[in-house]
């Protein structure tokens, strides 16, 4: 067989690669947390739950609320440039939305640093326009900044795919739909929700995925307890060396991703048995 | 007016004020930095700054001022992140989109490795493992560690360029006497070129922006943007990290733009088959 011998040859390199580089570290993390002083144990555990627990907590609560929202806003963007019944407001959104797609995370970090404080842009136009008086605002950064700053990334991918799902969508069905009278909200919630489901939640677990490896806006937006554990990981290596703790976390969040995962397999397997 | 126009209008108006809130939303937080990056003066209780002017560009952009030498840095990484990438991810597209492969479905799994896990633990037993082959605080290190994050979008975006390549094309090349090697050369590639080219500059960019990996592999002897807009962030020095952040968006936007003229349907169709 010279082509299969070929073709392995051909894609050894690019996947030894992601062996030596990516598994192997992956799996040496996961050995590393259940290792202290050269012995196997849970101590690495039990302290990062001592010292974190509210942060393990505050994390996932920070993504999932996040990973709702992008979800949310999402379906709405790509719901209204399906059905949306003015083109130049349609032209309008789907300029507009894109914007952040690209955005590195850094960057937006610091965009809300400056935004999202108490004496930023948002509060000092807030004040000018009278909504509020100059004593009344609040900095945002705190789990609200990570959150805007999560989703603020983050939508214009999802709604990218979600977008995309729809547009593939048989027209017809939407147009029965409409002949019957149904509202449009009402068609998105009903017809076309459910048959973007499956990219929706692919779109929606990546960005879950992506939102546990960022470091750098925790770190710029609110580095103060309680913050993500991504920032105590760092924390843990660079003051401490302390590789067993900041594996436990980082272990914890591969035990986030693969709940979040299992929820959309099981889910999707009860709907596929469901007749559909 | 009638009930018919009134409706219309308040539809228009309901449809202006969310358009509005939205533009708010993306456009604020970039006008914020935007007006940083001009600051001379601003404080508390002040809406605008007192004073504009272009003196913190001077002194980025001063031979000690990190600008340039982070710039230069975050593009040789960029360029060689690229090129490793693809030198890999042309042939490993290639053998995944026309070659009879075992498992071929596995192998293209094989590259969403980085992406199905929070990568910021892997990173941190790199760094560990690269320590020990002396790669901590080199360009080598950063390069490699970029490269595998990249690959996925390079082997992915390869494989569904080749695939959408007409076979037809590639036997006629063969049925009048070309090699396997000059059909590729001559037909298979430049045809999968633009796709090629699309991975490519997602893949620059995706180093271009990279901070995590770089942070614990690269730091702090590797400097590069998104490391300088970190330190320049933590230190509150606003004018410095806004000038840093501008530079990154910049490129990022104009791909955002760009980038369906790169990619064209019938390869995003194919992408992950």
């Amino acid at each position: 067989m010279p082509q299969r011998l070929l073709g392995l040859a051909l894609v050894f390199p690019a996947l030894a690669t992601i062996a030596l580089l990516f598994a192997y570290p992956l799996a040496y993390s996961v050995v590393t947390a259940f290792q202290a002083e050269g012995a196997w144990t849970v101590a690495n555990f039990s302290k990062a739950y001592e010292l974190y627990r509210s942060d393990i907590l505050f994390t996932f609560l920070i993504v999932g609320v996040s990973t709702l929202l992008i979800g949310i806003f999402s379906l709405a963007i790509g719901g209204y440039l399906t059905l949306g019944g003015s083109p130049a407001a349609v032209a309008v959104l789907r300029w507009l939305y894109r914007w952040p797609l690209f955005i590195p995370f850094i960057v937006a970090g610091q965009l809300m640093r400056t935004f999202l404080a108490k004496n930023g842009l948002m509060n000092n136009i807030l004040t000018e326009v009278g909504l509020m008086t100059p004593i009344e605002t609040v900095s945002f950064l705190d789990w609200r900044g990570i959150v805007i700053a999560f989703v603020w990334k983050q939508t214009p991918f999802v709604a990218l795919l979600v977008a995309g799902a729809m547009a593939s969508l048989d027209r017809s069905m939407i147009e029965a739909a409409r002949n019957l009278g149904a509202s449009r909200p009402r068609i998105l919630v009903e017809i076309l929700v459910p048959l973007v489901r499956q990219t929706l939640f692919v779109g929606l677990i990546l960005s879950f995925v992506i939102m546990l490896s960022v470091l750098s806006v925790p770190l710029m937006i609110n580095a103060q307890s309680p913050t993500m554990i991504t920032a105590n990981m760092a924390f843990r290596i660079n003051a401490y060396g302390d590789y067993g703790v900041a594996n436990a976390l980082g272990l914890i969040s591969y035990l986030m991703t693969g709940a979040v995962s299992w929820i959309y397999l099981r889910y999707g397997i009860e709907e596929r048995g469901g007749g559909r | 007016m009638t009930l018919a126009s009134l409706e219309t209008a308040s539809r228009w108006l309901v449809r202006a004020v969310l358009l509005a809130l939205l533009a708010f939303a993306i456009f604020g937080p970039i006008t914020n930095m935007l007006i940083w990056t001009v600051t001379e003066k601003w404080y508390f209780p002040h809406k605008l700054p007192l004073e504009y002017g272009f003196s913190f560009w001077q002194r980025v952009f001063a031979p000690r001022g990190g600008a340039i030498e982070s710039l230069t840095n975050s593009i040789l990484i960029a360029c060689g992140t690229v090129l490793l990438s693809l030198a890999m991810a042309v042939p490993a597209g290639y053998a995944l989109a026309r070659l009879r492969l075992p498992m071929r479905g596995l192998i293209l799994l094989c590259f969403l490795l980085p992406q199905a896990f929070p990568n910021l633990a892997v990173y941190i037993n790199v760094a560990r493992i690269f320590y020990g082959f002396g790669l901590n605080g080199t360009y080598y290190g950063v390069i490699l560690v970029h490269t595998t994050h990249g690959l996925v979008y390079a082997v992915w975006i390869a494989s569904a360029a080749f695939a959408a390549i007409d076979r037809e094309l590639e036997e006629a090349a063969r049925s009048i006497g070309a090699g396997p090697l000059r059909t590729f050369a001559t037909i298979s590639l430049p045809l999968a070129a633009p796709g090629i080219f699309a991975s490519a500059i997602f893949v620059f960019l995706e180093s271009l922006d990279e901070f995590t990996g770089t942070f614990f592999v690269g730091a702090p002897v590797v400097q590069t943007l998104p490391l300088l807009l970190y330190t320049s962030a933590a230190g509150g020095n606003y004018q410095i990290a806004s000038i840093t952040a501008l530079i990154l968006l910049v490129p990022s936007i104009a791909f955002m733009f760009v980038v369906e003229r790169f990619i064209r349907a019938d390869v995003l169709a194919r992408i992950g088959r």
